[in-house]
């Protein structure tokens, strides 16, 4: 399965050689856990355990909660309510599943900006890249299709604010608004075939994630250094790597463990603090927030959905050329899907012959900007649109854009890196053969 | 570099994703009690929940329904735990709408509190009003003083005063500087837009003065403790498992902690060949 030469699976009893004549599933699992992943991975490489941790949490946990919920307009919200109350053990699960959510994009978030940092998306890895941006663009449908489910305020009005982008796109978006509603309006219709996609999509994510991990499993992983393991010999690979199992397993597990207490104390003590006090009010539709605020993890996106207003030059000039059929409101909404776009476009644009943000000293402080920027950009996201938000907003949706289409090529040209150590087995013996090591980076 | 950058990215995060919060239309003005239920360890205390029952059965009842709370659960451990006969008799005291038999009759343990028309229902109130905890929207007071919709509501009860004089006198509703979604006199807001008293115009009148009802158990019956003791029980009704969930968390923690040491372990014991390989080799 992997470039990487090391043992494969020899079945020895009988047992194991008759089965694995008719299905070779032994050996397709042997080869998957005792993989040879470089040693130097650092603890950025937690997150998809973690992540896949979380996506049986939410399945397992969305199953039972399937099994009580009602999707009907006149009983949804009272059946959340009915689990909170009366279903055995069921406060706690419907705190999971909620919370799940955030822990999910929690990791799918580090993870991602681990892989922009040390050019995990860089060539041979670009297919593992673009799926991994699948999942998340899924992970985010998944999101909003649940949070409608409870039928409190913000689901009802959230819904219409993020179906109504649809509706922003020229010639066919009132007809495509009312496909995805099946209705004029968000109602019964809605939540039934919402209902459906937030069952189903998660286990499309399960898929996509197999072939993600197949994908870098042929490639091998990527590393703090960014330098491929040596292919040379099984001698030579041996020195740049360890089995997954146990010594990734172990350690995945100890993170995912400390991930866990964190997780458990917000289920416990605080389970409603990332959530909106609105959705505990029913929805109506007569009744419309003061403020309609998306999930936090929308946000930076979100922001980057409003920022672009029809006083915005590039807005003026988009509607010009396009003798007014790009207006802010659809801008906003190709902002906001491009905004991932140029993200998953990353190995095309960077032109780096360095992979690992470690040896490049300018890359470095612009990639800190742009975690910074979408912090930024989370907070503009919640804040109301007056005042300095919208200023601030802008410029950080203008940065975004810029870090991927301009400093990222540019950058490759006039960067000078830092020389790379010239294998891992280095990076590892480098690490901590010093007396105090200092921490990998 | 990344570690550190992981660190603010999580203090970041905190602040950014508690700043969601936000929804008061102006500011106004929310109190912070000491309730028994906050914190990791905090519990209902019961006798205040039997308390803030009558308090609603007596007052808040007339308007407000409570359509999410069946009369069985007043007999719950870790709720207001009346004696089994004390809650068959107070489900008595109720008539309940029964559509099989298309009439009226006595409410039995397993029927709900009914709904009530016009007024808001209570049952989820403590969890639906809990969005302005500030400073600035950070949430910050929500995760470090526990305020919530508990504090909401005791602040609401006391929140009546004179109606301030910038305001018209026939301007609808009552002056309450707590409520922040009410209406409110354009007189009261200065060139700058900027709103010069706190709170807003509420519907609803005063419903409690102080001395509203008499204690069974002769605990003080002022407006302050009132308060207290109508917005424990909300919050009860809003998250009647608030005890169990804080147990089962606690010991969720306690177990992870554990297992992460356990793992940690585990973990250096595994990679300590490895490592001194290393320091061998450098």
């Amino acid at each position: 399965m992997s470039g990487i030469p090391h043992d494969h699976y020899e079945p020895k009893s009988n047992g194991e050689k008759w089965l694995n004549s008719r299905l070779p599933v032994i050996g397709l699992l042997y080869d998957t856990l005792m993989i040879p992943t470089p040693k130097n991975l650092n603890w950025m490489w937690i997150w998809g355990i973690v992540l896949t941790f979380t996506l049986a949490l939410q399945i397992v946990t969305g199953i039972v909660l399937v099994m009580h919920y009602t999707p009907h307009v006149d009983m949804a919200f009272n059946s959340i309510e009915h689990i909170m109350r009366d279903v055995n053990g069921g406060h706690m699960i419907r705190y999971f599943h909620m919370n799940g959510a955030s822990l999910f994009f929690v990791a799918v978030y580090a993870h991602i900006f681990r892989g922009l940092y040390y050019g995990s998306y860089k060539a041979p890895r670009e297919v593992t890249w673009i799926i991994g941006m699948l999942i998340y663009l899924l992970m985010m449908a998944t999101g909003f299709l649940g949070y409608v489910l409870p039928w409190g305020q913000m689901s009802f009005h959230g819904t219409a604010v993020i179906t109504g982008l649809f509706g922003a796109i020229p010639f066919i978006g009132e007809s495509l608004q009312t496909w995805l509603l099946g209705a004029s309006a968000v109602g019964q219709p809605a939540l039934n075939r919402f209902f459906s996609l937030h069952y189903l999509l998660p286990f499309i994510i399960a898929g996509l994630v197999i072939v993600h991990i197949w994908a870098f499993h042929s490639t091998g992983n990527n590393n703090p250094t960014g330098v491929e393991v040596r292919r040379t010999s099984k001698e030579d690979a041996e020195k740049d790597t360890l089995p997954f199992w146990p010594y990734f397993v172990i350690k995945d597990l100890f993170a995912l463990a400390v991930i866990l207490v964190i997780f458990m104390a917000i289920v416990g003590f605080m389970p409603n603090y990332l959530g909106h006090p609105d959705n505990y009010i029913e929805a109506n539709p007569l009744a419309t927030p003061a403020h309609i605020v998306p999930e936090w993890y929308f946000l930076p996106f979100y922001s980057i959905l409003r920022s672009f207003t029809a006083d915005v030059w590039v807005v003026m000039f988009a509607e010009w050329v396009s003798f007014g059929i790009i207006d802010a409101k659809f801008f906003g909404v190709l902002a906001m899907f491009g905004a991932i776009a140029v993200m998953a476009l990353a190995p095309w644009l960077d032109t780096s012959s360095v992979r690992s943000g470690r040896y490049r000293p300018m890359f470095k402080w612009w990639f800190a900007l742009l975690v910074v920027d979408f912090f930024v950009l989370m907070w503009t996201g919640a804040m109301p649109a007056e005042g300095i938000y919208p200023i601030i907003a802008l410029i950080g949706s203008a940065y975004w854009f810029a870090y991927f289409l301009v400093l990222l090529p540019l950058l490759g040209v006039i960067e000078k890196p830092l020389p790379a150590p010239a294998t891992i087995e280095d990076d590892f013996n480098d690490h901590y053969g010093k007396p105090s090591g200092t921490p990998a980076e | 570099m990344f570690r550190k950058l992981t660190l603010t990215a999580a203090v970041a995060l905190g602040l950014a994703s508690a700043a969601t919060q936000v929804s008061a239309a102006g500011e106004a003005h929310v109190e912070d009690f000491d309730f028994s239920f906050e914190g990791p360890f905090g519990s209902y205390d019961q006798m205040q929940l039997q308390r803030g029952l009558q308090i609603y059965t007596e007052i808040c009842a007339s308007c407000h329904g409570l359509r999410q709370v069946a009369f069985r659960n007043l007999h719950d451990e870790g709720g207001p735990a009346l004696p089994e006969d004390q809650m068959r008799a107070y489900a008595e005291f109720y008539e309940v709408y029964d559509p099989l038999l298309e009439d009226w009759r006595t409410a039995t343990p397993a029927d709900k509190f009914p709904s009530v028309e016009g007024a808001p229902d209570l049952s989820l109130m403590a969890k639906a009003r809990a969005g302005f905890s500030g400073p600035y929207g950070t949430g910050l007071n929500q995760l470090f003083k526990g305020m919530g919709g508990a504090e909401y509501i005791a602040s609401l009860m006391i929140g009546y005063e004179e109606a301030p004089e910038c305001a018209p006198e026939d301007f609808d509703g009552y002056y309450n500087t707590a409520f922040a979604a009410g209406g409110f006199p354009e007189s009261c807001i200065d060139e700058k837009g900027k709103h010069m008293v706190p709170g807003s115009w509420i519907g609803m009148p005063q419903p409690l003065w102080g001395e509203d009802v008499e204690y069974a158990d002769g605990h003080s019956n002022d407006l302050h403790h009132e308060a207290e003791d109508i917005a424990a029980f909300l919050m009860w009704t809003a998250e009647p498992k608030l005890v169990a969930r804080k147990q089962a968390g606690l010991t969720g923690v306690i177990f992870l902690t554990v297992l992460s040491v356990l793992l940690y372990l585990t973990n250096k014991r595994l990679w300590a060949p490895h490592k001194a390989a290393a320091k061998r080799k450098d």
